[in-house]
């Protein structure tokens, strides 16, 4: 089991036939995903290496059956394309571009919101899904996930959820799901949607959170575990010593009040119940010893 | 990016919210002339974006020419907490009848948009924030919808500026969130907004912060990022196209993605050194990237070892390694380099790194092994 993406997932690239949607849409296909299709309007009919170019999402679903869509068109055509896909009726939009205005990001969230509840948004500026084994969508370098569960990861940032990834994998242990919500201001998918789909989820018996300074995502999964997550967590929150970041006038001061930095996010995280690491590694290491105890 | 005042108050104005007439002036000479285009009594405002300016002897009202040379003469040059005043705000002085505070934000937690109405502005907002909640007046908006007349009028008598302001309050907040939405900034705040004797609503001072990602659709920020102050090493970065915060420690950090680059700090603190700075070369760092994180990093005399720390995703490893080899090629570094290096195409990187391994090129397999190797290399070259 798994979260979100599964073998059966159906992917649409969107941006197929660009530089990075190429690259990573191939690696994606040779992990094993099934990418079935990509979109371009201008080279409709067209294929890149066998995968069919469709001028639409609409057109890409309906000839292919693709649930979900992986997004790597420049920013400024993001919010189309975003549309685009849940008009089309897809289920999972990733969205990898970086870069997107947080207006933009702001409207499209609530338009799915509101017009399309069916749709989840994971993103942007994220670096996607991984099911291991089973299917990856985006820029996960695949070969370093071990599949096969027990622990769900979710991660605000790309690298950091490599280096997790990767601790985990050295140490024999692996994972069922790994979702990277991305860093940007308003993320599609938040760290209480991933909780609460991997509480439910039978195969995964601990989570693993990895967030970074900045906004209060961290203080409301903290929440979100103290409400009544029974599965272990283990945190780690980086930016401990970050050089504090631009105060934004009052009113960022006023909105979040002491919340935000990494040792509030900690102490949330802890008097939560979750067990907090102060480095990557150390994360791994927690994870190995609440896997032993459970 | 965040505006001066005198920008702020330029790009309210493109949005029709009202500021008071005066403009900007570099000289005492022209300090004059725009006191003599608004008309007398005049304040005389430093521009620096840093707090306390008033308190520090930054803003004088002038009643004439001779007090407006005076108070210009006196703040141009002056050193406000650090910053050095290049230029001054010379505008019309208002007759202030009462003060209020206002600002849109986005709302992280909620992802909706948030505006903030006070009656009690022109005094420490976050005290009163903090004291008395009850005296903000919290507005979500949702972008899909934006701010209509009829809400944006509750609000304003929500936040008790009823009577003479009210009015001119809808016409200026409706105003101020069109400047917040289609000038794509992440902040716009007034404190104070005034009343004036003369029943006027007007933005005294201008905190605007705009969003840097939206750029490619405003190609007027061009004029305003000129003037943005940084200092060598983060005007060199900047230029660059890296992300870049100078520190005071020994260890300079090339990580990519901000999480793994703040990570990296942590683990350089747990292992008993002091980062020199934080630089995210993000996802595309190509060669090219790699080179000129180098390079400004190698500007940073207090350097004494470099901490390459990449985990690719997007960025492949043997772009890294390339990247690393053709800069030491390049620039004379002056200290020496520990790569970490893993994930996409890790191994050709390592591969490329082996090659040119030498006591200035280290290679360490994890973090945590790279960041004690670091500092004991930054430890030996004291």
């Amino acid at each position: 089991m798994s979260i979100f993406v599964d073998a059966g997932t159906k992917v649409v690239v969107q941006g197929l036939t660009g530089s990075q949607g190429r690259f990573y849409g191939l690696r994606n296909r040779a992990y094993g995903t099934q990418v079935v299709a990509g979109t371009n309007p201008k080279k409709a009919g067209s294929d890149v290496e066998g995968i069919p170019v469709f001028a639409t999402v609409g057109d890409a679903r309906a000839h292919t059956g693709a649930g979900a869509s992986c997004i790597f068109v420049p920013a400024p055509a993001v919010p189309h394309a975003v549309m685009e896909a849940a008009e089309a009726g897809i289920e999972l939009v990733v969205v990898i571009t970086e870069g997107v205005p947080a207006h933009d990001q702001a409207l499209f969230y609530n338009q799915l919101k509101r017009h399309y509840p069916g749709t989840r948004l994971l993103g942007p500026n994220c670096p996607g899904i991984i099911t291991p084994g089973e299917c990856n969508i985006g820029i996960t370098a695949g070969e370093i996930a071990k599949g096969g569960g027990p622990v769900g990861i979710v991660s605000r940032s790309g690298t950091l959820t490599y280096q997790a990834l990767y601790e985990l994998k050295q140490k024999g242990i692996g994972v069922t799901t790994c979702v990277g919500i991305g860093g940007d201001p308003v993320p599609g998918t938040s760290f209480v949607d991933c909780l609460s789909a991997f509480e439910a989820d039978p195969d995964t018996r601990a989570v693993m959170i990895l967030g970074e300074i900045g906004g209060t995502a961290e203080e409301e999964a903290a929440d979100f575990l103290a409400s009544g997550m029974t599965k272990p967590v283990v945190a780690y929150v980086a930016g401990v010593t970050a050089p504090a970041g631009r105060k934004m006038g009052h009113a960022g001061a006023i909105v979040s009040g002491t919340k935000g930095t990494a040792k509030a996010k900690m102490a949330a995280l802890q008097a939560a119940g979750a067990e907090v690491a102060l480095n990557p590694t150390e994360a791994g290491e927690l994870m190995a010893r609440v896997l032993a105890d459970v | 990016m965040d505006l001066f005042e005198y920008q702020g108050k330029g790009y309210f104005a493109r949005f029709g919210v009202p500021v008071s007439t005066g403009g900007v002036a570099e000289t005492v000479d022209e300090a004059v002339a725009r006191a003599e285009e608004a008309g007398y009594p005049v304040v005389v405002k430093a521009q620096v974006q840093v707090g306390g300016r008033g308190k520090a002897g930054g803003i004088k009202v002038a009643a004439d020419a001779a007090e407006v040379r005076r108070h210009a003469g006196a703040i141009l040059g002056m050193d406000i907490r650090g910053h050095v005043v290049a230029r001054l705000l010379v505008e019309r002085a208002s007759d202030i009848a009462r003060e209020y505070y206002a600002s849109f934000t986005l709302d992280r937690s909620a992802k909706l948009d948030l505006g903030l109405l006070s009656s009690e502005g022109g005094v420490d907002i976050e005290e009163v924030a903090a004291e008395r909640p009850d005296a903000i007046a919290r507005l979500h908006v949702n972008p899909i919808d934006g701010l209509s007349e009829d809400v944006c009028r509750d609000w304003v008598e929500r936040a008790g500026l009823g009577g003479a302001a009210a009015p001119g309050a809808v016409q200026l907040l409706s105003a101020l969130y069109r400047c917040y939405t289609d000038g794509d900034a992440d902040l716009v705040e007034v404190n104070p907004l005034v009343l004036t004797t003369d029943g006027a609503l007007l933005a005294l001072d201008a905190k605007v912060t705009l969003d840097d990602s939206a750029a490619f659709r405003h190609p007027e920020w061009a004029e305003l990022e000129n003037t943005q102050v940084l200092d060598v090493r983060e005007q060199l970065a900047h230029e660059r196209g890296l992300q870049y915060v100078g520190l005071d420690g020994s260890i300079g950090i090339i990580a990519n993605g901000a999480g793994l680059a703040m990570s990296t700090l942590d683990v350089v603190h747990q292992v008993g050194g002091t980062p020199a700075n934080f630089l995210d070369v993000g996802g595309g760092a190509k060669a090219e990237v790699m080179a000129s994180a180098l390079e400004v990093i190698n500007t940073d005399p207090k350097v004494r070892c470099i901490f390459i720390n990449i985990f690719g995703g997007i960025t492949k490893g043997e772009e890294v390694a390339k990247g690393v080899v053709e800069a030491l090629g390049r620039v004379e570094l002056s200290s020496p380099i520990v790569v970490r290096l893993d994930g996409t195409n890790a191994d050709e990187g390592r591969a490329i790194l082996a090659e040119h391994e030498s006591d200035r090129l280290v290679s360490q397999p994890t973090m945590l092994d790279a960041a004690r190797k670091a500092v004991e290399l930054a430890l030996e070259r004291g």
